[in-house]
């Protein structure tokens, strides 16, 4: 499944359930996934365009 | 009798043991300086006034009768309210939970209570641990005791308030993401991370299970020592305070962990390296590759582990969580299974590369907090002119080290010119913890900086 497919089905259900509030939490969510699979030790890496990963600092963070 | 506020717990210990004080008298100065104080600071989800009477009653018969247990008998303690206490219910700080007593003691509980420790009461938290400011609680935030506009950090923040505001003289808390480390660095305390497994967290509520941690809260590394000991269920006897050689070789992983500071707290940390560097450390660049993957890493680990503990409630009771805690949870069920297992493939890499990073050196070093203890109320402040997120730059320096499981402790090491604490973290090699508390207590003497005489 590609980020943006993700995204899209996951704001429909989160809208579906009655948390709209998580729409832009799911985008911060969808770029550090962006992040995640473009990192370089991943294994499929190399077939991701790189990312900037300051996009993670509005991630909700851990 | 000044014991309570200000003493260390091995200074109470030796008052104890000679008789200079009784346990009920400490007990009674403890709970006089909760009744004082904590309806402004809210440390307390629950004052178990009249069972430590009791516990206090029955460590005074047995000490007289020549039944001293070690350093912890009759020492008041308190415990984060995510940890079972016998009798008594475990909220987690939420409505979610019921208000049935738990059955048992947590193990970690059981041991400082075999020990002799006196459970003065539960501490206030962030709901269930998932947050680092403590202000989503089902009790009120928790305020900071030099300053009651200012959160004490999270997501262990009453049990850091209960020690800091001399209300105990140690605490129990938990770190999934630097929970114990945070706000031991904000109030200027002593908070240890052990290595991940080395303390058993049954009987705590899980936030992530591969991430979570129990340990102290303390005012000095010697302190955090004993409570570390205790609960692990070793000997307090002769060999749980003695030193390793140490090469005084310290690794500072610039950069990432030194690019984005509060300039209060980046004054702070290098005077402390100076000081050592002063007390003949050497402390040199050691770099962390791959460190400025930790937040993403992090981030899919914890998120879908959280959800998958809290999925069932969330269905049934989904309203009864605060909404910050409500939404972080609900969004780790979108983590796809390939991103968690993408997660913890960099998990492994970070793991080596912080084993890397340790090389030859005690221990690494780098600042605890990012930024001072921050105002509640606010989700953002400003590092070099940029608004960045509260909850992000507090976890930035602490989560890699839950997700690689080496032992972290974070020391107090000076104030901002605005008088809030300032706080040194030393991350050691994995199943190593006692050796980092040499090197953590080696640089405690060396900074001179300590919010107790130890």
């Amino acid at each position: 499944m590609t980020g943006d497919d993700w995204l899209d089905a996951a704001k429909t259900d989160a809208r579906r359930r009655q948390l709209p509030a998580l729409d832009p939490m799911l985008e911060a969510l969808a770029r550090a996934t962006r992040a995640l699979r473009a990192a370089e030790w991943n294994l499929d890496a190399a077939s991701r365009p790189a990312t900037d990963t300051d996009e993670t600092d509005d991630a909700p963070g851990t | 009798m000044p014991l309570v506020p200000d003493t260390p717990l091995h200074g109470m210990a030796a008052a104890i043991q000679s008789g200079d004080v009784s346990v009920q008298e400490v007990v009674e100065a403890a709970l006089h300086r909760i009744e004082t104080l904590d309806a402004g600071l809210n440390a307390f989800t629950l004052v178990m006034d009249d069972s430590a009477r009791l516990a206090a009653s029955h460590a005074d018969t047995e000490i007289a009768a020549g039944r001293y247990r070690g350093p912890l008998h009759g020492i008041p303690i308190s415990i984060k309210d995510l940890i079972d206490v016998a009798g008594v219910p475990t909220t987690a700080a939420s409505q979610v939970t019921d208000r049935s007593p738990a059955g048992v003691d947590a193990p970690v509980v059981a041991r400082l209570r075999d020990a002799g420790a006196i459970l003065i009461g539960k501490c206030n938290l962030h709901e269930f641990a998932f947050g680092t400011t403590g202000e989503d609680s089902a009790f009120g935030p928790t305020r900071h005791p030099l300053d009651a506009d200012r959160s004490p950090g999270g997501s262990s923040s009453g049990s850091a308030v209960s020690v800091a505001a001399g209300m105990v003289t140690a605490s129990v808390g938990t770190d999934t993401g630097g929970s114990i480390r945070i706000p031991a660095a904000a109030c200027g305390l002593v908070g240890l991370k052990p290595t991940f497994g080395e303390l058993p967290t049954d009987g705590i509520v899980p936030l992530g299970p591969s991430l979570d941690h129990v340990g102290p809260l303390t005012r000095c590394v010697a302190d955090a020592r004993l409570m570390f000991t205790a609960m692990g269920g070793a000997s307090l006897s002769a060999g749980s305070g003695q030193t390793t050689p140490l090469t005084r070789r310290l690794g500072c992983p610039r950069p990432y962990f030194l690019d984005k500071l509060d300039d209060g707290v980046r004054a702070g940390f290098e005077q402390a390296l100076e000081r050592l560097r002063d007390a003949a450390w050497t402390v040199s660049t050691s770099p962390i590759r791959h460190a400025s993957d930790t937040a993403t890493v992090c981030l899919h680990l914890l998120l879908p582990e959280a959800a998958s503990v809290h999925a069932s409630s969330l269905d049934r009771q989904g309203e009864a969580y605060t909404q910050g805690v409500r939404l972080r949870l609900e969004m780790g069920r979108y983590v796809l299974a390939e991103d968690y297992a993408r997660a913890q493939r960099g998990r492994a890499v970070l793991t080596q590369t912080v084993d890397d990073a340790l090389g030859d050196h005690d221990a690494l070093v780098l600042p605890s907090l990012a930024i001072p203890a921050p105002r509640l109320g606010t989700d953002t402040v400003d590092i070099d002119g940029r608004p960045v997120s509260v909850r992000n730059v507090t976890l930035r320096l602490t989560q890699l080290f839950n997700a690689t499981g080496h032992p972290a402790v974070s020391i107090p090491c000076g104030l901002t010119t605005g008088g809030l604490p300032v706080g040194l973290q030393l991350v050691g090699r994995r199943s190593r913890t006692a050796q980092l508390l040499d090197v953590a207590q080696a640089c405690e003497q060396s900074l001179r900086f300590s919010s107790a005489t130890c």
